[in-house]
């Protein structure tokens, strides 16, 4: 396309080829300033000081992997790890699950579906700290939820999971899920209402039941979407931060601690510059991994149009 | 299990086994109370005087609803020793939403439309890199981030706050704005070319007018996030113009003597409003920007 254009123009004013090149050099300038200034330039600074003494200022006394060493071996990083992982995996399987059922029951053809939408996803619209607030107010143990079930006369009913480090993780799960699954059910709806309608006329003559149809051939189609929030699930799960300091503050004790709020205080409160990006680095690391692949084969190498 | 009678959505009209519709709408209906309780709740305390809610019926409705915790939440609750309400932290995030969408998407709208139409040697590269920086965990990009804004002397101000959303708001922008341009015929680029429009006629001529619906979503999703952000404008806004969020999670955490349960919440609400209200009137657009996120070109 550009080289068809670019002869075109060459033929009738060569001059003005080269003034649109270079305007269009200018527009991308912010860009490439971000591009390679912050996520080039920026990242490689903060793994560099990952491999050096760093107090509350950058310093270049290097100490090779020492920090990753004293980070492997500071319970709260492991612990921060091991919570992330725990509440990763059940945060993305609960919001697969019900965000599937969600939009399943939705596409019966309903009445108030748009209702029931908006009632779904409308959490997704307010901020992880609005949501830990609410359901802290609500987990409270002796004027919240608990305490409305003992009243009814189920006293051994128990529902504080904030003051309990077992199951602390959990409380913010239920407000991460009550956050987040309205996204999924909005992504399948998408992705239900895109299957060939054809299918379910082959499946109703062949006499397979509706969820048979639905758990092994609508489901498999819809690898796409399941990936895509899959994806957008799992950004959220690495960067949750707010949520935790609304929420808990990261305890009782480190039960809700995570990787994001580890790195945060360790550059800011503690000090520890050089620890902090040891656990940045650690972060970046999947990303890197799974993500980078990705981009490229998506988006870097193929040149056509 | 008993909507397996059900049909899908483009087969003939259902055969209504009342069993299984049944089952369908207290399914959906048991749902929608699960969300709605949290709103519930949060609304109905915040209507309550301390002395009704230390009676410790969360659900109960109020008996004398008043907007006195919804006041004193706006003009006089305590953040610190400050006891200025949340107002203070409503007006800084309208100041630093409303230029840091505006800058945010007029450059993601240039990037989108350099990328998709005037291809340069290496310019996949860079939208690789920008795309990688919107998988980025904040935490590897903002301890240089602090030290260059220091360098420059912005730490700390509105004019750095404002960059900071700029910076991490480009590469969803640029990514919604390429792929909406990508799908735009050639030919009309090629017509104005022809016509000899440079890159900026182009631009403002033609893409501009026909962007709009691409904007709408691109306001929606940056409003909403920028807004609902905590982290960034902990870290960068500075003490003179924390945003809401972070205001009002000090409202909530400081505590001299009692906690105000009504006030706390009756904040909450207020901190929440915006976004609400933007998703509730953008209907369908919001769904869009949703999606826009991981939709490849």
């Amino acid at each position: 396309m550009e080289e068809t254009t670019a002869t075109s123009i060459k033929v009738s004013t060569p001059r003005r080829t080269k003034r649109i090149q270079i305007s269009s050099l200018l527009a991308s300038a912010p860009m490439a300033i971000v591009a390679i200034g912050v996520f080039v330039v920026c990242v490689g600074y903060s793994v560099m000081l990952s491999f050096t003494k760093s107090r509350l200022f950058p310093n270049f006394n290097w100490v090779g992997l020492d920090q990753y060493e004293r980070l492997w071996g500071t319970s709260r990083w492991v612990v921060s790890v091991e919570n992330l992982f725990l509440y990763g995996i059940l945060f993305i399987a609960f919001c697969l699950v019900s965000g599937f059922f969600m939009a399943v029951f939705l596409d019966q053809k309903v009445r108030f579906e748009s209702g029931f939408r908006t009632l779904f996803l409308y959490p997704y619209a307010m901020s992880l700290v609005v949501t830990g607030l609410v359901w802290q107010w609500m987990m409270e143990p002796s004027l919240g939820v608990q305490n409305v079930i003992q009243r009814m006369g189920w006293e051994s009913f128990e529902f504080a999971p904030l003051v309990d480090p077992q199951y602390a993780l959990y409380g913010v799960l239920i407000a991460a899920v009550w956050q987040s699954s309205g996204l999924v059910m909005a992504l399948m709806l998408a992705g239900l209402r895109g299957i060939d309608g054809e299918i379910w006329k082959a499946a109703r003559v062949d006499g397979i039941p509706t969820w048979r149809t639905y758990l092994f051939i609508v489901l498999p189609m819809m690898r796409p979407v399941m990936i895509t929030s899959v994806v957008l699930l799992a950004v959220g799960v690495v960067r949750v931060y707010d949520l935790i300091v609304a929420q808990t503050g990261g305890g009782p004790g480190m039960s809700t601690e995570m990787p994001a709020k580890f790195v945060i205080d360790h550059i800011t409160a503690r000090g520890n510059v050089g620890l902090g990006m040891a656990a940045a680095t650690m972060m970046l690391l999947p990303v890197l991994l799974v993500i980078g692949p990705w981009i490229y084969r998506e988006y870097v190498r193929p040149t056509k149009h | 299990m008993e909507q397996i009678q059900l049909t899908g959505p483009h087969g003939p009209k259902p055969k209504k086994t009342t069993v299984s519709r049944l089952g369908v709408y207290l399914f959906l209906f048991s749902a929608a109370v699960f969300f709605c309780i949290p709103l519930y709740v949060m609304l109905i305390t915040s209507l309550k005087g301390m002395p009704e809610i230390r009676l410790g019926e969360l659900f109960a409705l109020p008996g004398d609803p008043s907007f006195a915790a919804w006041v004193k939440a706006w003009g006089e609750a305590c953040s610190g020793v400050e006891c200025n309400g949340i107002q203070t932290g409503f007006w800084n995030s309208v100041k630093i939403t409303i230029p840091s969408v505006a800058i945010s998407i007029i450059l993601g709208s240039i990037n989108g439309y350099a990328l998709s139409f005037w291809r340069f040697k290496g310019s996949n590269v860079l939208f690789g890199l920008l795309l990688f920086g919107a998988f980025v965990p904040f935490q590897v990009v903002i301890f240089p981030l602090i030290i260059f804004l220091r360098e420059v002397g912005l730490y700390g101000s509105l004019t750095g706050i404002i960059l900071i959303h700029t910076i991490f708001g480009m590469p969803i922008m640029t990514l919604l704005f390429r792929n909406y341009f990508s799908s735009l015929p050639d030919e009309l680029f090629k017509a104005a070319r022809v016509d000899g429009a440079n890159f900026w006629q182009i631009f403002f001529q033609i893409m501009m007018p026909l962007s709009i619906p691409v904007t709408v979503v691109a306001v929606i999703l940056q409003t909403t996030g920028i807004w609902n952000d905590y982290l960034l404008g902990l870290i960068f806004a500075g003490r003179e113009n924390l945003p809401m969020t972070v205001q009002l999670n000090n409202i909530v955490a400081t505590t001299f003597g009692v906690r105000e349960y009504n006030v706390n919440m009756a904040a909450t609400i207020l901190t929440a409003l915006v976004p609400l209200a933007i998703y509730l009137l953008s209907g369908k657009y919001f769904v869009r920007g949703i999606a826009a996120g991981a939709v490849k070109g």
